[in-house]
């Protein structure tokens, strides 16, 4: 892999710090990625599913995960991870993420590590061909495709500092300060860099300086490379043995930082923790000669850094390696940017025409369109398109449920209301509020407790056994008269339709034998049509290759609820358009009809 | 910095704490106190009642070696082995109430080197342990580049040290290797030397106290020499240091564990301190040493790269002799965390006039942020300028500030306005300047 990112180069995140990841979705708009650069976020206590960041003036939604397998899984395409994790887990999320592969890079910002930890770490890595960058670093770039994290600061700042599209020059730092200093240099010197990597501060760090040159000598946009070392280590002699076995033929420029070191004793830690002279071959001067000798372009001082690398710079170009670099188009990323109030995710009033989910009404709305309601529910309800056979089941089911009389409690409410003079809107949800646990709840309660001996393997015997536990009747099974013998038709009709379209129906078939043993039982405890719809919802939805989590949260959230609802509310609308026509007076329920049995309050 | 030397005492009680874990078929009798004087050695032999029994040993423990060529081991009165109680807490007082001088190498038995003066202030307590020569070994473990290494002699004491090539057998191990494979290793590697009857029990210890070093997070742990009777060991002498980034993890394992400061260091003044607290209380970073308080050149750089950078460039355009400190704030400090730190440096770098009558020089620096608000921080320093302004002009400071980053123009624009406002002499500079130029202003200025 000679690039380390490109411009589809995706990460998954973890820790939501929304600061950092507003960043990296500031500079994908200004360099127009197609893809936000954070495909998701690992947030581990929160209970969100997403976080909403700007993309531009607009804003999009990153979807959060409760751990880094989930959010690997649901984003296979997204091969960095991004570990903002304390220095006390940042272990264990790499670990983890090592384990469960796919990740191509890892970058670990935390400072402190145990030693033995991060060593562990790096090794695991290294044994799986993954690049680590870190602990303890500001991150990596290669600009105009991917940006880690805060690495080049403001968006000023990077456009400032040319880091929004490719130069030249291969950057290796240890510290994530001066990085960004050294883009700025290299900008105003040459022209900008290729790729940079912050390897970071902690003594031991995953990719190292000879890592990321050997990587970078690969890479055919970089014509040249820095290297800013530090006083400590040997890091800077696997360079010097590079250059001198032919391994690196690119132009390096280097220093060593940390000349001061040697006028005190050890008791002064100078920056950073792997800061630390062991032997006067780990001082900075005697690498930065090292380096000179072994051909490495290398200044006077820190101070001369900037002519050495107009020097070198101006060399290539006049040799023709480094060629003009034609400036890209940007994005302006807006100054001022307000939060949107509402999100809405199923249709859009913006164009010319409003869309359910995309699709003009006009392209559902006639028969000529052959879509049918059916289709629009599955449009603005799951922001998808059903198969025939699934938006007729709908329908189905809505036209199976539009009425059963007027005696049922909600439609009762319903007529009882309009007679008190009410209007249309205020009867109907006096019918719509009698829905509920007792009034249409079976549907939702079949699915629920159905799904869930299904899911468990449970026999028809242990089922109802189970039920029997909880202390509740099964819903969905049990009917007023009918019976095998004497089978409800709509039911019948239900599951004539579902063997007829339906690819499988396994609920359902489980379903009918639990059946077979409760009608042994009882003649009339047969599976009624609440519960076959709401059996074959599940079956439906399977079918349409739906996870199982997926289909436990629509029961959760009420969506069968949802058909009872929609249907029923087209009979309780006639029975108030009734009750209208006719004209009823006032309703007053007879007393005779009422058990009075009122006692003295007791005194307390 | 993350590996921290630990008292010989320490080193011991964390050994003694899990010794049946690590070294289930060896007794250590784990007889060993640290006391600061006589009287105290005396109360705690109330309770530890082998101090009164045994002829006693006593030596400073403050991180420095080579204690008995400078004197300092007590194993004798008249004859070896004879230190009684009363002796030793004599001993302890005479060498804690004045100043003593420690050489820290030696040529044969002669020092070189200049001596460290300081006081002694903690002496470990141990009984006299008679033991014949050969039953004296040496074992250490350190981490060396990305390998763990473990290093094993026949022999103890100063010999190894004088003739380590010859006599220690050096054995690697990669972080990733497994329990038998290290076990296998260390067996295959017992010094030649080490006495056949002794080689099974010697393996067997260098297992077991190669785990302790790793899972106890040592990041440096010897014992030089100890002593392999049968099944009975004894440390005579150990140093350690713990990896001190792995504190969050090992609070049960290590107990309470001082980190102390060495001997012969300077005391840290009461500013340094003072930063340091604030350090360890804040999710920033604030860092300050004094080098020369008397020098003309004072720094107050953001970033732990940018503040090498810096103290480099100032040594080489300058010279040593002109830098007063060295230190950094970076991790985005609260306005309230940059104006003490701040006040702090002003402070000390208005307490008296140059020697030679020049300007003194305040140089805040940085390079270009990541994510540190630079105007927020800037509020801090201004608010500190405010209050030092007077003492400023009285020793004549000139201020040169570089620095880029989030919000950096406002920064910029904030200092110069209050500067000019208070009198102070200032110039300001972004990222369009080379980030150490303005030490070379400084200097030619």
């Amino acid at each position: 892999m000679a690039q380390l990112f490109t411009k589809d180069t995706q990460a998954i995140f973890w820790n939501n710090n929304t600061t950092a990841i507003q960043r990296m979705l500031d500079y994908d708009y200004t360099i127009q990625r197609k893809t936000p650069s954070v495909a998701a976020i690992v947030a581990p206590t929160s209970g969100s599913k997403f976080e909403k960041f700007f993309w531009g003036a607009d804003e999009i939604m990153i979807p959060l995960y409760r751990n880094t397998a989930e959010a690997k899984a649901a984003h296979p395409q997204a091969d960095v991870l991004l570990n903002f994790a304390s220095f006390r887990t940042a272990y264990d999320v790499t670990m983890e993420a090592l384990n469960i592969g796919g990740f191509n890079t890892i970058m670990i910002t935390a400072e402190g590590i145990p030693e033995r930890l991060a060593r562990g770490m790096n090794a695991t890595a290294r044994a799986k061909n993954v690049t680590v960058i870190g602990p303890a670093t500001v991150g990596a770039i290669a600009p105009g495709a991917f940006k880690i994290a805060n690495i080049g600061g403001t968006i000023e700042n990077i456009i400032s500092s040319k880091l929004h599209r490719a130069g030249s020059c291969g950057l290796v730092t240890r510290s994530g300060g001066l990085f960004n200093e050294l883009s700025n240099i290299i900008a105003l010197n040459a022209d900008g860099i290729a790729e940079g990597v912050a390897i970071g501060g902690d003594r031991f760090v995953g990719s190292v300086f000879i890592d990321n040159l050997l990587r970078m000598e690969e890479n055919p946009e970089v014509k040249y490379m820095l290297l800013l070392g530090e006083v400590g280590g040997t890091e800077e002699y696997k360079v010097i043995e590079a250059i001198k076995s032919g391994k690196i033929t690119k132009p390096i420029i280097a220093w060593c930082i940390g000349t001061i070191a040697k006028y005190y004793d050890s008791g002064v830690q100078f920056g950073h923790a792997g800061a630390s002279a062991n032997a006067e071959a780990e001082t900075a001067e005697a690498k930065n000669k090292a380096m000179a000798q072994a051909g490495i372009f290398v200044p006077e001082s820190f101070n001369d850094l900037p002519k050495k690398i107009a020097e070198v710079y101006s060399d290539l170009k006049a040799k023709g390696v480094i060629s003009d670099i034609v400036e890209p188009q940007i994005n302006i990323v807006p100054k001022v940017r307000k939060s949107k109030q509402f999100i809405c995710t199923i249709s859009d009033d913006r164009g010319d025409e409003a869309t359910y989910a995309g699709f003009p009404i006009s392209s559902l709305a006639t028969p000529d369109t052959g879509k049918g309601i059916g289709d629009v529910v599955s449009l603005l309800w799951f922001k998808k398109q059903y198969p025939k056979w699934a938006t007729e089941f709908i329908e189905t089911v809505i036209k199976t449920v539009a009425d059963h009389g007027p005696a049922v409690s909600g439609a009762h409410n319903a007529k009882v209301t309009a007679r008190a003079g009410k209007s249309v809107v205020e009867a109907l949800v006096t019918g719509l509020l009698t829905i509920g646990p007792r009034f249409g709840g079976a549907i939702d309660g079949a699915a629920k407790y159905f799904k869930h001996a299904d899911d468990n393997k449970l026999t028809p015997a242990e089922f109802l056994n189970y039920m029997k536990n909880e202390g509740v009747p099964i819903p969905g099974i049990g009917h007023r008269i009918k019976s095998l013998k004497n089978p409800d038709l709509r039911v019948e009709g239900l599951k004539k339709f579902a063997n007829e379209y339906f690819p499988a129906t396994p609920l359902l078939d489980y379903a009918l034998t639990v059946e077979q043993l409760t009608t042994s039982k009882k003649e009339n405890l047969i599976l009624n049509v609440d519960g076959t719809i709401g059996i074959l919802m599940v079956d439906m939805w399977r079918a349409l290759g739906y996870s199982e989590e997926e289909i436990n949260e629509f029961i959760e959230s009420g969506t069968l609820n949802a058909f009872f609802i929609v249907g029923r509310s087209i009979g309780f609308i006639g029975h108030v358009l009734d009750e209208k026509r006719l004209a009823m007076p006032m309703y007053r329920h007879p007393m005779d009809d009422i058990l009075y049995d009122v006692k003295m309050a007791e005194k307390i | 910095m993350a590996q921290k030397a630990i008292r010989e005492y320490d080193a011991k009680s964390i050994l003694a704490k899990h010794w049946d874990k690590y070294f289930p078929n060896f007794t250590y009798t784990y007889e060993t106190v640290l006391v600061q004087n006589g009287s105290e050695l005396k109360e705690v032999a109330k309770e530890k009642t082998w101090l009164k029994e045994k002829a006693l040993v006593a030596k400073p423990d403050m991180l420095f070696g080579k204690r008995g060529k400078n004197g300092l081991v007590l194993f004798k009165d008249a004859k070896p082995g004879d230190v009684s109680l009363e002796k030793a807490a004599k001993w302890i007082d005479e060498k804690s109430s004045s100043k003593q001088a420690v050489y820290f190498s030696f040529d044969g038995d002669i020092p070189t080197g200049e001596p460290k003066v300081d006081m002694l202030t903690h002496f470990i307590v141990e009984p006299f342990a008679p033991h014949a020569q050969e039953e004296e070994y040496y074992i250490s473990a350190t981490c060396v580049g990305d390998d763990d290494m473990l290093y094993m002699s026949a022999e103890g004491g100063m010999e190894v040290e004088e003739g380590w090539d010859e006599k220690v057998t050096e054995v690697a191990f990669k972080i990733t290797d497994t329990e038998d494979e290290i076990a296998a290793r260390i067996k295959a590697n017992i010094p030649a030397d080490v006495a056949d009857a002794d080689k099974a029990a010697f393996a067997e210890f260098a297992i077991g106290f190669f785990k302790a070093y790793r899972e106890l997070n040592f990041a440096y742990l010897e014992i030089n020499p100890f002593v392999l009777q049968g099944n009975k060991i004894e440390l005579l002498d150990m140093v350690a240091k713990l990896d001190d980034t792995a504190g969050f993890m090992m609070a049960e394992q290590w107990g309470n564990v001082e980190f102390p400061t060495s001997f012969g260091m300077e005391e840290k003044s009461p500013e340094v301190l003072a930063i340091e607290d604030a350090d360890s209380k804040s999710g920033a970073s604030l860092k300050l040493t004094i080098l020369k308080p008397e020098a003309r050149i004072w720094t107050m750089v953001a970033g732990g790269g940018a503040s090498v950078v810096y103290a480099d460039t100032i040594a080489d355009l300058a010279g040593i002799d002109d830098l007063a400190n060295y230190g950094e704030y970076s991790g985005g400090p609260t306005t309230s965390e940059t104006k003490f730190y701040a006040e702090t440096i002003l402070d000390l770098m208005t307490r008296q006039k140059d020697a030679q009558g020049r300007n003194k020089v305040l140089i805040i620096g940085g390079a270009i942020a990541n994510f540190t608000d630079v105007a927020k921080t800037f509020t801090g320093i201004i608010q500190a300028f405010e209050n030092y302004a007077d003492k400023m002009k009285e020793v004549g400071v000139k201020i040169y500030v570089r620095r880029g980053g989030p919000n950096y123009e406002k920064g910029l624009k904030d200092i110069k306005e209050a500067a000019d406002r208070l009198g102070l002499w200032i110039d300001v500079y972004g990222p369009e300047t080379h980030v150490t130029d303005i030490v070379r202003m400084a200097v030619e200025g």
